[in-house]
């Protein structure tokens, strides 16, 4: 393990826990922010340029974005008075276990087959998003934008219909 | 390729040749030596560029602007630095105070990163990535997030509201001006920007194969200044600094350095949106002509030539335009430039699929492509006209 790997795994760790130990949402918001970064360098670091950017652009540029404007639209900046211990902590956690074992259950058969770092780029994604995965990538953008549309007729106001319109 | 071309590439050799560093350093030393170039050079321009605006402003208003540091005025950017440096920080009792203390530093810090990938001449690019253009738009995502910081840190109403308004702006503007980007990207069949000046070097005749002077580039090339004047908060859309009508906005609590950090920061952001567009649609470091006589001037000074004339550009559209309303800039964004970017790639996609036309065709295509650019223009421009005619103003007391 190189000395960068482990830095930026620090990183990732101590923002991940940063994220759901603070009690001002903002904060935890933050910190989720700077652990998306955290793994959007551990993309890089694997020399994964592309999807270590769009990593970036998607979850810094855009999810952090939505997690605060969520955050300051429906509730006070105040912080809460209660614990930030949830009641059903034990399960959460042995969920949290759970999902550590599984996940080094299965890794651990395909550690040693990963060789050395694959290079890829840009215009190979480019080629394969546009030739042999056309398909799901049509598919995942119709889904995508049904979303879009449904999710501004739920929030669409039908009261104000045929009103004073400007 | 003569030497004051190369001065600067040579002078990083030198200074890597020097025989006192050891071998395992160099590596760090060429970084620190482009990280030292930048910090020197753009800060510097954005010292001078606070003069010549002021003087200029002052020239469009008709009146003086700063006249008495050093010869006409010209040393006022020293003035004015010593003058934030020495200024008292104040922080408001109830902000938050690392939040407060670090959004500066995470809105200067990416937009210093971004430089890295810009060609400035030739063979002078910090940075040469495959996916350049995207790390330039992976490392701006980050400034919304310190827009905000700064606004909700400093724990006063007017900051939060006018941060909200600033973070809205950016997130509106970014989709033009990626959609724009990715308009040369489907044209070069590249992300490394290298490559996308490379694709503008050759000339027709006198003409260079610029892509502003490509039907789909100039329409591009014109969304992405809209969108990049809008984004780096750039009069005519300077809401968020806008401290006579809405008490600017999300840096209204910051005061001395920490103030011209977000200013610099403003700069910053502007110098390196100017230099990605002259990457993008105006050749890069490339000369306009091809004149053998030409050749002698280097290729970093074209670019900073062509970076002078669109920073002349900003100053000059400040001290003309009104400031918009935000549902203006809302409208803007979404009614026009969005539509138009996105039916911009169709028109670079036809153009990309109709290159090997003969010579009728050839003037088939570039009719064509004039004519539906114009025609998306006016379709779309349309809904924002409101019939008023403008008649010529009369001054009672100016000539």
């Amino acid at each position: 393990m190189d000395i960068g790997f482990m830095l930026i795994a620090a990183l990732v760790s101590v923002s991940g826990v940063a994220a759901v130990s603070f009690r001002n949402l903002v904060h935890c918001a933050l910190s989720l922010a700077v652990c998306f970064a955290g793994i959007a360098l551990l993309y890089l670091n694997l020399g994964a340029q592309f999807i270590g950017f769009a990593q970036a652009i998607v979850y810094i540029g855009a999810v952090a974005i939505l997690i605060v404007f969520a955050i300051l639209l429906t509730r006070s900046s105040e912080p809460d008075a209660d614990s930030i211990w949830s009641s059903g902590r034990r399960w959460g956690i042995a969920l949290a276990l759970a999902f550590v074992v599984a996940l080094f259950g299965g890794l651990s058969e395909g550690l040693d087959k990963t060789g050395g770092r694959n290079e890829v780029t840009v215009k190979e994604i480019g080629h394969l998003l546009m030739l042999d995965y056309l398909v799901p990538l049509l598919a995942i953008g119709v889904l995508l934008t049904s979303a879009l549309i449904g999710a501004v007729v739920i929030a669409m106001d039908d009261s104000n219909e045929g009103g004073n319109g400007e | 390729m003569n030497g004051l071309d190369s001065l600067f590439i040579n002078l990083k050799a030198w200074i890597l040749d020097l025989p006192w560093i050891p071998e395992k350093a160099l590596p760090l030393v060429s970084m620190a030596v482009s990280i030292s170039a930048i910090l020197m050079v753009f800060p510097f321009l954005f010292a001078m560029t606070t003069v010549v605006e002021r003087k200029l402003l002052g020239r469009i208003q008709n009146r003086y602007g700063p006249n008495r540091v050093g010869p006409y005025g010209f040393l006022q950017w020293a003035a004015d630095g010593i003058k934030t440096l020495t200024k008292e920080n104040v922080v408001p009792r109830s902000a938050d105070k690392i939040v407060h203390f670090l959004a500066p530093l995470a809105l200067l810090c990416p937009v210093l990163l971004a430089f890295s990938i810009i060609p400035f001449g030739r063979n002078m690019t910090p940075i040469e990535l495959d996916a350049g253009l995207l790390f330039f738009f992976a490392v701006g995502a980050g400034t919304e997030l310190a827009v905000f910081m700064a606004g909700w840190s400093s724990r006063n109403k007017y900051s939060l509201l006018g941060s909200m308004r600033a973070v809205a702006q950016m997130i509106s503007y970014e989709m033009p001006l990626l959609l724009s980007a990715i308009s040369v990207v489907m044209m070069v069949g590249s992300m490394n920007l290298n490559d996308i000046v490379a694709a503008q070097s050759e000339f027709s005749g006198w003409i260079p194969n610029w892509h502003v002077l490509t039907p789909w580039g100039l329409l591009g090339c014109f969304i992405f200044l809209i969108a990049a004047m809008a984004e780096s908060n750039r009069s005519p859309f300077d809401l968020p600094e806008a401290e006579s009508e809405i008490i600017a906005g999300y840096f209204v609590e910051y005061s001395g350095m920490k103030f011209a950090l977000f200013f610099l920061g403003e700069y910053m952001g502007l110098f390196v949106m100017g230099g990605l567009w002259i990457t993008l649609f105006f050749g890069g470091w490339q000369a306009p002509l091809p004149f053998e006589w030409l050749q002698w001037f280097p290729s970093w000074g074209w670019f900073i030539l062509k970076l002078t004339a669109l920073i002349f550009f900003f100053i000059w559209t400040r001290g003309t335009l009104p400031r918009v309303r935000t549902d203006q800039l809302m409208a803007l964004a979404w009614k026009f430039l969005l539509p138009l970017s996105l039916f911009n790639l169709v028109v670079a996609g036809l153009w990309r699929f109709s290159s090997e036309v003969a010579v009728i065709g050839q003037v088939v295509r570039w009719t064509l492509g004039f004519g539906l650019v114009f025609v998306l223009y006016v379709a779309f421009g349309s809904q924002f006209g409101t019939g008023r005619r403008f008649a010529r103003r009369t001054y009672k007391y100016v000539d």
